[in-house]
């Protein structure tokens, strides 16, 4: 069977992102999955056994400098050369901006077709996309190349099947166009021990009606108790209650977890295009005739300052 | 310092948006189309950077006829001049063609610095900028949430998961921007008014060298086959809390395993 070129995400914190495991799951059914690393020396090596776990049969480093110390180009440079070279079934990057930059510049080097923010994939090749906010369904398919696909986090349910990946080291020879864009300094901001936003299982989000900065406290009570990660509607961030990154809406993360909890959120339009495709929602609000009510499987009308905190010591309770 | 903003007309991400039942793209007829509401913080920065450094804005739109509205809005804003790509033969395009349409364009216009949205309401794709740097090879700076110009070196901050990078270039270099930037001006009666007055001048791709069949449906390098519209989510059980609403909220959570 044919290579599939899995583009692996990972942080330095928390190592190998969810995404790829549902990549490599995903993989498995069109072809062999070969994970791709790349970034700092050493990269690889720490990430190798959570790829094999799942599936991976190879992987191909390409570490160091010039990779790590720019924006994408040199990736894109590293991974077009790798296509040439082993003709993989298809190739699969995650649905986030790096992953969608690297497979935007791939399509332009290969003259290949992109899908991005893809859920599904066909043995064929027959992509499913979710579009306008989670409203339509797409079926399309890459028409001229191979199949260059963004996954979207939470798409498939990641399963292992152990493998013994042999570690190739890729040669990185990239020009000096790719090397324009330069990363002067990354700067980690706190986020505690938290599952990232897009992956999460459940996500747990504040709105208009949680009040003030200080409050999100709760909703931070909430979140950790249900092991879920924080997020926030527009209307919460534009006024200062909760950092930018955290927002869920069709200007901010798109979140398809199984759980999300909408806390004093009315559920304007803004917001429903970044959660609505959530397999379980509940929501709190004090407005009866809120919006949110007509997404939510559950929902609670009343003060969101006491219902919550009874909910968390509810919780306690139970564990 | 010659700025030319990418703009795009998208139907109004606040109503109904469909895709068209006869060739599966998107039904701009019925919809209220508008400016991409990122473009706006893309304008906005150009604007800014302009009045800090001088020289002039040209707002770049590839689109149909219709998408004169978006682009007479965007001028009165304060952009200087407007081009719009036009031609019946772009109905249909894919990103990569898209990206080689603005290209074709980008390289008559002789920018020092391209500026645009990073990604649009519709599609929210968030391919073009880089493929477009990767066509003309320059810089890509993408995902702003700041941007410092100096002489012509560019510096962007730009939020990652973990935290956010710090990334440099010098000009020409192409900046895609979040929301986060800044605040968009709104036009004013005299902007409006001049908007009316300053130069759109059109370019067909005969005019850029680019041939029918590269774009469009012929030239698509993906299709989409079919779509369906999703049902709309029903809601289930709504309470009103009288005491319990926190525990009963936990009793549903329980039911579904979350607790």
């Amino acid at each position: 069977m044919s290579e599939v070129l899995v583009v692996v995400e990972a942080t330095r914190e928390f190592g190998v992102k969810k995404v790829t495991l549902e990549m490599l799951t995903l993989a498995r059914e069109l072809g062999t999955p070969s994970a791709v690393v790349l970034g700092g020396t050493g990269a690889a090596e720490a990430l190798s056994a959570k790829l094999g776990e799942y599936g991976a049969e190879k992987i191909y480093a390409a570490e160091g400098d010039e990779i790590d110390g720019y924006l994408v180009a040199p990736k894109a440079t590293v991974i077009a050369d790798l296509v040439k070279r082993v003709q993989p079934a298809a190739v699969l990057l995650a649905s986030a901006q790096e992953g969608k930059e690297i497979a935007a510049r791939l399509a332009v080097k290969l003259d290949n077709g992109i899908l991005t923010d893809v859920v599904g994939l066909d043995a064929d090749g027959t992509a499913t996309q979710v579009a306008f906010a989670g409203s339509t369904i797409v079926k399309s398919k890459v028409t001229k190349g191979l199949p260059l696909v963004t996954v979207r986090p939470n798409s498939v349910n990641p399963t292992p099947a152990p493998a013994t990946p042999a570690v190739e080291q890729l040669t990185v020879s990239v020009t000096d166009t790719d090397k324009l864009a330069k990363v002067v300094d990354r700067v980690a901001e706190q986020k505690g021990s938290r599952p990232e936003l897009t992956e999460a299982g459940v996500v747990v989000s504040g709105g208009r009606g949680v009040g003030n900065a200080d409050n999100f406290k709760l909703v931070e009570e909430l979140a950790d108790l249900l092991g879920g990660a924080v997020g926030a509607s527009r209307a919460a961030v534009d006024s200062g209650f909760y950092p930018h990154q955290f927002q869920v809406g069709q200007t901010g993360k798109t979140v398809s977890p199984q759980l999300y909890v909408a806390l004093g959120i009315s559920g304007a339009i803004q917001h429903r295009a970044g959660m609505q495709t959530s397999k379980t929602i509940v929501a709190v609000n004090k407005d009866g005739e809120a919006p949110i009510f007509e997404l939510a499987d559950f929902g609670v009308v009343g003060d969101l300052f006491k219902i919550v905190p009874q909910a968390a010591e509810e919780i306690r309770k139970r564990k | 310092m010659n700025i030319v903003v990418l703009v795009k007309q998208v139907p109004d991400s606040g109503a109904d948006r469909n895709l068209r039942t006869d060739d599966n793209t998107v039904d701009r007829g019925s919809a209220n189309n508008v400016i991409n509401e990122m473009d706006e913080y893309a304008i906005e920065e150009a604007l800014k950077i302009k009045e800090a450094h001088g020289g002039e804005v040209t707002i770049l739109t590839m689109g149909p006829d219709r998408a004169t509205e978006s682009i007479r809005k965007a001028l009165s804003m304060g952009p200087d001049k407007a081009v719009h790509v036009v031609d019946d033969a772009l109905h249909g395009s894919c990103a990569v063609a898209t990206s080689k349409v603005l290209a074709a364009a980008l390289g008559q216009l002789n920018a020092d610095l391209v500026i645009c949205g990073a990604e649009s309401t519709d599609g929210r794709v968030q391919v073009l900028p880089h493929m477009i740097a990767e066509r003309l090879g320059v810089a890509a700076l993408t995902g702003a949430r700041k941007l410092t110009v100096d002489g012509a070196t560019l510096t962007v901050e730009r939020q990652t998961e973990e935290g956010y990078e710090v990334v440099t270039a010098s000009t020409p270099a192409v900046v895609s921007v979040w929301d986060t930037i800044n605040e968009p001006r709104y036009p004013s009666f005299k902007g409006i008014m001049a908007a009316k007055k300053k130069p759109v001048q059109t370019f067909s791709l005969g005019d850029l060298g680019v041939a029918p069949t590269e774009v469009g449906f012929d030239g698509a390098t993906s299709a989409v086959l079919e779509h369906t519209k999703r049902p709309p989510r029903s809601g289930g059980a709504k309470i009103t809390d009288e005491g319990e609403g926190g525990v009963k909220l936990v009793e549903f959570l329980a039911t579904e395993k979350f607790v």
